[in-house]
């Protein structure tokens, strides 16, 4: 049988990726954009998806279909057994001791909204403080407000400083005898700065405080073990990790969970209904009411396959070597502001041009073929915080390489000359 | 370079983006309102003086793109001295400039507003060529100092 290389790195002595192999496997690349070829550096916003979770998707519905839990039959067993499956992935994936502990739902913003209305509507009172920071995305901003206004509690804000780093050292100062909760970003989805969370995670533990990790953006691109991280809750979207869109979890520790009352009521989340009353299921299956995206679960599995049949290692490697890279090259360009220079990055960078609106860059980038985020990458306080509108965001994935980091440059140039 | 990118950002637009003209707050009392384009950040702020059913002077400040930019400053200098009807027969002749859609009946002549034809290309566009028109619509009826969105 002739051997087909799927770009895995174990097919190369050295690891690295064979990145025109990998490519290869994501339909989308065949396409061209505007006549020239994708350049795709948006994967912080969404990755394309590779042919084995098209594939999966696909033969689900075709030849596997059916209603989960509940059904008798053949069908809805194979279905029950492959969305099962998929919580099995994702608990081994972030290192879960119990697949239990693994909540299907939308993404990480309803996972998020699930904590803050089942567990904080529970859990905090009035002038109770829940401590965030300058650079987390709307997602995690916003619930935390709505919940601080039902129990009129407060928001504190842990700065960030002009690099784009948390500012660890006022920690102690902002968590005090009043923090119910820490809900951080692991990666930042704008500046693409990474948090060192173990400091943080020990202190809050040391007064009893749990923490909550938003790891959509680091799920596909640097390492997420919840044992390792020790922390409490977490939360990621497959659509940001190869996968589907409208479906992402929420992990909990078991005893957390099995505290919590239900998020929303329907089928699926109950042991017994009657009219006096209703009994309810265990975690996590109390957390998902209705008919869930039984696809996108399956799905979301098959793309955790591809990660850790390419290498996670490997991928975060090739992209730190290419985040580098292209730092580095961007540094070089005249006009050009880096926005966050920190200590330790993953997938994204953002950068404004003097004197050119990122919005117009964006729409002359893209006629070159290149395909950036401008605006402000729902993280309007941390915007602020910078003293700019928007930022020209380029995020990477494992597909992209050298060549896409070239026509961003070139896409620059074209930017400057028809628009600085 | 691709030519529907020329359409887009024409000498004309690049020139007013770069040197808005009217930029600026009106001294003294007049009508405002500030518009926000929440999908990319983008602020004007419009200030109008009316003189019975005429607009005597027109000003906006803000921040945004070159389209935005340049639009409010081609407006402000299209519209000071006319009065309000004929404000709205412009704002439908543009609109339908910008979107591609069908000319009114009985249209206006846009004269150096027509520079915003190639916008219709881009329909992401659209809000940051309308944004200042909303916004003068929105002071011009007299609420003070109302928040207008392109988001409904």
């Amino acid at each position: 049988m002739k051997k087909v290389s799927l770009g895995l790195s174990k097919d190369r002595p050295d690891g690295s990726l064979d990145v025109a192999r990998l490519r290869s496997r994501f339909p989308i690349f065949s396409r061209p954009i505007r006549g020239k070829r994708l350049v795709y550096l948006d994967s912080a916003a969404s990755c394309q998806k590779p042919d084995t979770v098209l594939d999966t998707i696909d033969r689900f519905y075709r030849e596997d279909y059916s209603n989960i839990h509940r059904g008798v039959h053949f069908l809805s067993e194979r279905a029950t057994v492959a969305f099962e499956g998929g919580r099995k992935k994702v608990a081994d994936y972030i290192g879960a001791k119990n697949h239990r502990e693994i909540v299907f739902l939308r993404g990480a913003t309803e996972a998020i909204n699930l904590v803050a209305s089942s567990w904080g509507d529970q859990e905090i009172s009035a002038r109770d403080e829940i401590l965030i920071s300058e650079m987390e995305h709307h997602s995690n901003i916003v619930p935390w407000q709505m919940l601080a206004r039902r129990k009129g509690a407060r928001i504190k804000i842990l700065p960030v400083d002009d690099a784009g780093d948390l500012r660890l050292d006022m920690l102690p100062d902002l968590l005090n005898d009043r923090t119910r909760l820490v809900a951080l970003a692991h990666v930042s989805n704008a500046l693409g700065t990474v948090n060192d969370l173990d400091s943080v995670i020990d202190e809050a533990h040391q007064r009893g405080v749990p923490v909550l990790v938003d790891a959509a953006q680091s799920f596909a691109h640097h390492p997420v073990d919840v044992s390792a991280l020790d922390c409490d809750f977490l939360v990621a979207s497959a659509h940001k990790a190869y996968g589907p869109t409208g479906t992402g979890f929420l992990w909990a520790r078991s005893e957390i969970l099995q505290s919590m009352p239900p998020y929303q009521g329907g089928g699926n989340m109950i042991r017994s209904v009657t009219f006096d009353g209703t009994l309810f299921d265990d975690p996590p299956w109390r957390f998902e009411a209705g008919t869930p995206d039984i696809g996108g679960v399956i799905g979301f599995g098959a793309a955790l396959d591809f990660i850790t049949q390419i290498g996670r290692e490997s991928i975060c490697a090739h992209e730190e070597r290419l985040l580098t890279s292209a730092v580095d090259q961007l540094m070089q360009v005249d006009g050009l502001t880096l926005i966050g220079t920190p200590r330790r990055r993953a997938s994204a960078i953002s950068f404004t041009l003097d004197g050119i609106h990122p919005h117009d860059a964006g729409t002359v980038m893209d006629h070159e073929g290149v395909a950036v985020r401008v605006g402000h990458h729902c993280a309007q306080p941390l915007m602020e915080r910078f003293g700019v509108p928007a930022t020209i965001r380029a995020s990477f994935g494992c597909y992209n390489d050298e060549d896409d980091i070239e026509d961003l440059l070139k896409a620059i140039t074209r930017t400057k000359e028809m628009l600085g | 370079m691709n030519s529907d990118l020329r359409e887009l950002y024409q000498e004309l637009i690049l020139d007013h983006s770069r040197k808005p003209r009217n930029f600026g707050p009106i001294e003294g009392a007049c009508l405002q309102a500030e518009g926000f384009n929440p999908f990319c950040g983008d602020r004007v702020r419009i200030y109008v003086k009316r003189t019975g059913d005429r607009i005597s002077d027109l000003r906006f400040d803000g921040v945004g793109c070159a389209i935005s930019t340049a639009s409010a400053s081609l407006l402000t200098d299209t519209l000071k001295g006319s009065t309000v009807e004929e404000m709205k027969r412009y704002f439908e002749q543009f609109h339908a400039l910008v979107t591609g859609e069908e000319s009114p009946p009985d249209p206006v002549d846009l004269g150096k507003l027509e520079a915003f034809s190639g916008v219709s290309e881009f329909p992401i566009r659209v809000k940051c060529a309308t944004l200042c028109w909303h916004t003068l619509k929105q002071a011009l009826s007299g609420e003070e100092d109302l928040l207008v969105s392109t988001e409904r």
